[in-house]
């Protein structure tokens, strides 16, 4: 049919639509558009180029060329609280239960790289995650876990390079050779800047450590995804869809950017990077932020890196449902919102997702809500016919004309920051942050003004009994944490060690690291990294030596 | 608190921060507590940092506070930020970059908000400066956005002002070069690791040699950047010369006279305007006049003459 | 009549500013000055900050599970300061079961997920003291 026959017929639809209104008004703050037809989206003379196929350039239906027709997307469930005891018994309660790799969850002063006797630690250890303070806790937390099989995220990022060599030094003790590991370390400290917090070294010592363990990772460990370039908490900080994937991509950038600086090749990288998305209520909407982010992806690295392996331009992305979007009220709603969550995220192709708990508004999810997240994925992969089909909503007139205005907006962010000389310098000038808290502020007004509903919340609101049997961390945590580390550093045994550590040894590591620090980014930190964790160098100690060498992140705020 | 100016001068550092909030908010005691300190001021070195936003004057003045605690100097630090017109709020966000230095006992810092009274803000400013110098602090800074003629008042509270500008501010500095050239004491080039610092540094001394009148103190161009603390001893040193020579050729007394001056004529200023203000809105007199200037029956100019004449004779 | 003055602070490690940056602004479109502190902020630095800038209200926001420890500690040390009215209130992932301790130990009110910012804004008008 020509498009001058359906827009005659849609000046029709339009007539009998100004009609319909009179008689019945539509509701407030919908879309500008009402309908979606073909003359919004692109003929078939350009699906090839535009929109192409399963597993090919600009894969905007995916990655692979059989998606979940071979095998579903990796069901990982993040998880991690308390004592490494306590988070390995959590690890193998999902793995007992069809979760299909582990994902991490520190505390906040191990993403900070500090130890848990540290006077700023107080009444944080063990509370988001679980405290790491050497390695002699990864031990423990990987305790009758092979190494050798299971994949493992570990959301960690200013410290990335000390927990990737702990792990590494624990595989090792297992008999596992590091170039047999898989897993993923998230190791975007742009993000943290912008919009999540843990950070510690200023841009420039941080883009080094990181271009170091993409070299190292690159020889070392080849099966590593050695960063998870998140726009996830750069959303639940307060973005919208288009700005998650724009200034994500736009660290990206930055990224590839520095590792070519440090004198590396695109193409032996640029296939171990991957991205992390959000996966938020607008379920049409998050298909089509995942669509059009793969597009932008694969630009990016063709044309402006001229990368030349496909994989090198595959947009390959880890999931989690939006933990913002939960509420504390009506917290039975959360399964709900997560299910959906889950279908938007799926259906825009994702290769891992990890579900919220419905609890998790109010504390840390327990054993059963933690359950009911991993088998809302497993009714979403057997049940709901949604993994059936490659792309299934591709050729919708709405979520198509939708992927290309996202892609739009994010090239319109990025051309921007460019702009301003990159990610790094738009993060300093405070230009992302203030582009994201804007976006939180409008949203936060469209609920008080009830633009936006949100069920149980500002709509549809009801009395109710304050939940019973939330996960509480007890405080006891801390004491024992700390009691553990003072065994250590005195030298005295714990866990599986025969004799406790050499004190002299851990200060010679230190010192070397030191020294290596001072150089410049062609001295690797990782081996001397690995060297100082295998003598039970604490965490906070090697990050200490880094502090005093590399400084600390004073952060740009402007509200 | 019984009697906040005596606590002030025991050293009592809430006092000093409840005798701020009662010049902020005009209470009925501030004159008194201004009354009882003003024998005890003029002994702190005022310097006012000014500059567009964006330009790290919060940071820089960090580290120089810094800078002056190593050299056993105490600082008190008042951070200015701009009242929203629309709402009458404001977010005062200069303490983020001072956090470690608050916690130091010889550093104190308190923020303000211009609340719309422009004028009366710069007489507020002073008076803060003035309770902060009573309560022994030695150097004293007054921070601000130095956009307009009201902050440019608010910076001749200090003995010596430095003007913090970025490179790549492109037109900008055309536009702000008329009122910084005049008040900059001494200029420093924050974040000149970025491109540009020398070429702003060529302009500013283009500006300056352009600027024609003969000075005996040429204003120097530092360049400084405050993150990584490079230049910050400096600029330091830079305050200590320039305060030495306007103490030596007398410009500092100079100064502090015209400073004595035009804040007692503000003052002035201030209490007839409000004494004239009361008298005319109580006595309901207000109304008939506007009512006579509205209908033209009279004008503006020769009803103020009239009041002028019945009140102030 | 005088200014309304709020010192919002993140105390603890928790970097989640979202809600402290939303509530920050909307206290300035409410009139309020707004002292905001930034992240990573001991209770220490937030008693010193109350004190020296004469707040009437120290609101804070943790999302770490951290207030039991660093809530009650907050409210000791801006008393210990001398701040004897300031209204010191907390907000974030805080479950009901901790909210009666708080309140024991002097947060004069905690606002949990969902709660709209013009409340949090009523809450102050009605309970500063001046």
């Amino acid at each position: 049919m020509s498009n001058e026959k359906i827009k005659a017929e849609l000046e029709k639809y339009e007539a009998a639509v100004a009609k319909a209104i009179e008689k019945t008004p539509e509701r407030k703050h919908l879309p500008e558009q009402r309908l979606y037809t073909p003359l919004d989206v692109a003929g078939a003379d350009e699906y090839n180029e535009k929109i192409g196929f399963p597993g090919q350039y600009p894969f905007t239906r995916g990655v692979q060329p059989t998606m979940y027709r071979g095998r579903f997307w990796t069901m990982r469930m993040y998880a991690g609280f308390s004592t490494a005891k306590a988070s390995n018994e959590r690890y193998r309660y999902l793995i007992a239960n069809g979760g299909t790799g582990l994902s991490c969850a520190f505390d906040l002063p191990t993403q900070i790289g500090y130890d848990s006797d540290d006077p700023i630690s107080e009444g944080e250890v063990g509370k988001v995650g679980v405290a790491i303070d050497s390695l002699a806790d990864m031990e423990v937390l990987f305790d009758q876990i092979d190494l050798g099989k299971v994949s493992t995220s570990m959301t960690i990022n200013a410290p990335a390079s000390v927990l990737l060599c702990m792990y590494i030094a624990v595989a090792e003790e297992q008999g596992v050779p590091a170039d047999q590991l898989r897993g993923t370390i998230q190791n975007d400290i742009l993000k943290e800047y912008a919009a999540r917090g843990t950070y510690i070294f200023p841009p420039k010592p941080s883009m080094r450590i990181i271009t170091n363990i993409f070299e190292y990772c690159s020889k070392n460990v080849p099966k590593w995804n050695t960063i998870s370039i998140s726009g996830y908490h750069i959303r639940e900080a307060g973005s919208t869809a288009s700005q998650e994937i724009a200034f994500t991509i736009a660290d990206g950038i930055a990224y590839v950017d520095a590792a070519i600086k440090a004198g590396m090749n695109v193409d032996d990288f640029a296939g171990r990077l991957s991205f992390f998305w959000n996966a938020h209520n607008n379920v049409l909407e998050e298909v089509a932020k995942f669509r059009a982010s793969r597009r932008v992806w694969a630009k990016v690295m063709k044309e402006r890196f001229g990368a030349q392996k496909p994989k090198s331009m595959m947009l390959r992305v880890h999931t989690q449902t939006a933990g913002s979007m939960l509420t504390a009220q009506q917290p039975n709603n959360n399964i709900v919102r997560v299910a959906l969550q889950t279908a938007a995220a799926v259906m825009g192709g994702t290769q891992s997702l990890h579900t919220n708990s419905k609890d998790e508004a109010l504390a840390l999810p327990t054993t059963e809500s933690v359950t009911i997240a991993l088998r809302t994925q497993q009714i979403v992969a057997n049940e709901s016919g949604l993994a059936d089909v490659i792309d299934p909503l591709a050729g919708s007139y709405y979520v198509e004309a939708m992927t290309d205005r996202i892609e739009k907006e994010a090239w319109d962010y990025i051309k921007k920051i460019d702009e301003l000389g990159g990610a790094v310098a738009a993060i300093e000038k405070g230009y992302i942050q203030k582009e994201i808290q804007d976006s939180a502020y409008k949203w936060q007004m469209d609920v008080e003004n009830k633009r936006r509903i949100i069920v149980g919340v500002n709509e549809y609101t009801q009395e109710e009994e304050p939940p019973k049997g939330l996960l509480k961390v007890d405080a006891s945590v801390g004491v024992e944490q700390c009691k553990k580390l003072a065994d250590l550093k005195a030298g005295k045994p714990i866990n599986k060690m025969t004799k406790g550590r050499d004190n002299e040894a851990v200060k010679a590591a230190l010192a070397e690291l030191k020294e290596a620090c001072k150089k410049d980014e062609s001295e690797n930190l990782m081996p001397h990294i690995l060297k100082a964790v295998k003598t039970y160098a604490t965490l906070g100690e090697i990050c200490n030596v880094m502090r005093e060498v590399f400084g600390l992140y004073e952060a740009h705020v402007s509200l | 608190m019984e009697n906040i100016a005596d606590e002030v001068l025991k050293g009592n550092r809430l006092a000093l921060a409840k005798a701020i909030t009662a010049i902020e908010n005009e209470r009925e005691n501030a004159t008194d507590i201004m009354k009882q300190l003003y024998p005890h001021t003029g002994n702190a070195y005022v310097l006012g940092i000014t500059g567009p936003p964006g330009a790290g004057k919060s940071t820089l003045t960090d580290k120089l506070a810094k800078e002056f605690r190593s050299r056993g100097k105490t600082v008190g630090i008042i951070a200015i930020d701009p009242t929203s017109p629309f709402s009458g709020g404001a977010i005062l966000g200069d303490r983020i970059r001072m956090n470690d230095l608050a916690m130091d006992e010889g550093v104190f810092i308190r923020s303000m908000g211009t609340r719309g009274s422009l004028g009366g803000l710069s007489h507020k400013t002073a008076d803060a400066v003035k309770v902060m110098d009573a309560f022994g602090v030695d150097v004293i800074f007054v921070e601000t956005v130095g956009v307009g003629q009201s902050e440019v008042d608010i910076v001749k509270a200090a003995d010596t002002t430095m003007v913090v500008l970025i490179p790549g501010m492109g037109d900008d500095i055309q536009a702000i070069k008329a009122g910084i050239l005049e008040i900059g004491d001494i200029f420093t080039i924050n974040k000149a690791d970025h491109d540009g610092a020398d070429k702003l540094q060529t302009e500013l001394n283009m500006m300056l040699d352009l600027d024609g009148v003969m000075k005996d103190w040429r204003p120097p161009i530092l360049k400084a950047v405050a993150n990584q603390n490079i230049g910050i001893t400096e600029v330091v040193d830079t305050f200590h010369k320039h305060r030495t020579h306007i103490e030596e050729n007398g410009q500092l007394t100079v100064r502090r006279t015209e400073r004595a001056k035009n804040e007692m004529l503000d003052l002035l200023d201030a209490k007839i305007g409000q004494y004239v203000r009361h008298k005319l809105v109580d006595s309901g007199k207000i109304d008939g006049y506007v009512e006579e200037i509205k209908s033209r029956k009279t004008d503006p100019y020769t009803v103020v003459n009239g009041v002028m004449e019945s009140m102030l004779k | 009549m005088d200014k309304i003055r709020v010192l919002v602070a993140k105390p603890g490690l928790d970097g989640h500013d979202r809600g402290a940056k939303v509530v920050a602004r909307a206290l300035r479109d409410a009139g309020f000055e707004v002292i905001y502190t930034g992240l990573r902020q001991t209770p220490e630095q937030i008693a010193q900050a109350a004190a020296d800038e004469d707040v009437n209200v120290v609101a804070m926001s943790i999302l770490s599970g951290a207030h039991p420890h660093l809530f009650p500690k907050v409210v000791n040390l801006v008393r210990e300061k001398g701040m004897k009215d300031t209204l010191i209130i907390g907000g974030g992932v805080i479950p009901d079961g901790d909210i009666p301790a708080l309140k024991e130990a002097g947060i004069a009110e905690v606002f949990t997920p969902g709660t709209p910012t013009g409340d949090i804004v009523k809450f102050i008008n009605e309970n500063v003291k001046k």
